[in-house]
């Protein structure tokens, strides 16, 4: 039988971890070198918004991971919460700083797009408003997470905020149906898409390499994590040795 | 007999969630009594922060009444915002939060209780003030009769809310600002709604469906949010 809880330990983590990060980060830098070529050369000019557009590939992807990481980052919670495993909280905290990064670039791609095409960088629509609290729960969790002397005790802390805060994704995701304001609807459906191939296929590259990258900078920065937490056991210190 | 056996059977089992409810709803309520100046401050601060709009904006009726539903929730926001250490961070410091989690009535009861009081303290007293308020900023009756309802609905959900985020920050470095950055983002809704049910009146169409998601939105917390803050409060005391 498997043993599935090998790799929960630091310990063996830490390892896996540093041996799986590079190949997430290559994975990211090839899907991005596809995603930008079919994004700036072979996806067409768009027929109302002309070059413009082309910002989607980046803004999409980054708003679609600024919402799967905060899930992702609750569900982590959620299991060191439930079954008071380190690295989950760990994970977690990993996965942060790489969602509040993302939710920033969507916000700022967003608003790039929105000065030639809306005449404003800014507005006050409902799905840029969510996005916005997104950004500050990142935030909030990460200085939740750092806010104690004990680290298990900001780890339980955050995971619980970090659940709480999962009422703002459907939240966002709904966000142009339920309010009929500025920001458009969604082009892409699990139905079928509204747009041209090309531009669906970059912009799917693009996702993917986001997510890629995502999983390799949450990898190496659990390593750090984990080595600052585990300095003063046998394995930590050995490290430095071989 | 197993040990655990014998523990339970010691514990008097008249614990409710009633009873608790009741008792901290009581000991609470006595003791924002008894210091009457927390509650006068927040009103206060309420009354303050809202007439200094008008000064700093311009004092233009129809500026105002347009303003004026949105100004008094966010002043009601902060207000409730600014009396949550008292709900919580007061009872944790001098150790009879972990006293009473001893106590045999389930926690939820007296969590509920506590936050109950606070409302009863902070938010009743905002609601009651707000068509004062409101008339400074020449709202029509029927802007004010919405407005009332709103806060009425929303304030409950912000002492909620305020009690899960107030209960993770306990024994937290920077305990203020750290809160503020919590439970300013998660109130953003009942904001939205709130002041909207006003303006919804105010240009001529129902409050209704605002208050209705205030409404879903108050039962939604008054489920969901007691047990996490007991969990809060277990991880704090841990």
């Amino acid at each position: 039988m498997i043993n599935w809880f090998y790799f929960a330990s630091p310990a063996t983590f830490y390892r896996l971890a540093g041996w799986m990060a590079p190949w997430f980060f290559a994975a990211a830098a090839i899907l991005a070198v596809a995603g930008l070529y079919v994004g700036f050369a072979v996806a067409p000019t768009d027929a109302q918004q002309g070059e413009v557009y082309r910002v989607i590939f980046i803004h999409v992807p980054a708003s679609w991971m600024s919402m799967f990481i905060y899930f992702v980052m609750a569900c982590y919670g959620g299991v060191s919460l439930t079954f008071n495993t380190r690295l989950a909280a760990m994970m977690a905290r990993a996965l942060a700083p790489t969602g509040a990064m993302f939710t920033f670039v969507a916000l700022w791609t967003g608003s790039f797009w929105g000065r030639p095409t809306w005449g404003t960088y800014w507005v006050w629509d409902a799905r840029i408003t969510s996005e916005l609290v997104l950004l500050f729960l990142y935030f909030g969790f990460i200085a939740l997470a750092n806010a104690f002397e004990d680290p298990r005790r900001g780890d339980r802390a955050s995971a619980l905020l970090a659940l709480i805060g999962v009422v703002n994704l459907p939240i966002i995701y709904f966000s142009v149906l339920w309010w009929n304001t500025l920001h458009q609807g969604s082009t892409v459906s699990f139905k079928g898409t509204s747009m041209h191939v090309a531009m669906l296929w970059g912009m799917l590259l693009m996702a993917l390499s986001f997510w890629m990258y995502s999983v390799g900078a949450s990898l190496t920065r659990v390593r750090a994590i984990i080595l600052e937490r585990e300095r003063r056991t046998h394995w930590a210190r050995e490290l430095q040795f071989t | 007999m197993s040990a655990t056996a014998i523990a339970a059977a010691s514990v008097p089992a008249t614990g409710s969630f009633a009873t608790g409810f009741a008792w901290a709803l009581r000991r609470d309520l006595t003791l924002a009594w008894r210091h009457p100046g927390e509650t006068i401050l927040v009103v206060a601060f309420f009354v303050l922060v809202a007439s200094l709009f008008p000064l700093g904006i311009g004092a233009e009726p129809q500026l105002l009444a347009r303003i004026g539903p949105g100004v008094i929730w966010v002043c009601a926001l902060l207000a409730a915002f600014l009396s949550l250490p008292s709900l919580l961070a007061g009872d944790y410091a001098d150790g009879s939060l972990e006293q009473m989690t001893l106590s045999p009535h389930p926690m939820s009861g007296w969590i509920c209780g506590k936050v109950a009081a606070h409302w009863v303290a902070s938010g009743l007293p905002l609601t009651m003030l707000a068509p004062l308020i409101g008339l400074q900023y020449g709202l029509s009756p029927d802007t004010l009769l919405a407005l009332c309802a709103a806060l009425a609905i929303g304030t409950p959900v912000l002492s909620l809310l305020g009690a899960a985020c107030t209960a993770l920050t306990l024994g937290a470095r920077g305990g203020g600002m750290l809160l503020a950055l919590l439970a300013l983002p998660l109130f953003v809704p009942i904001l939205v709604f709130g002041a909207g049910a006003a303006e919804a009146q105010a240009t001529g169409l129902s409050p209704s469906p605002h208050l209705s998601i205030l409404g879903a939105g108050l039962i939604l917390a008054a489920v969901g949010l007691p047990p996490a803050i007991c969990t809060a409060i277990r991880i704090a005391l841990d």
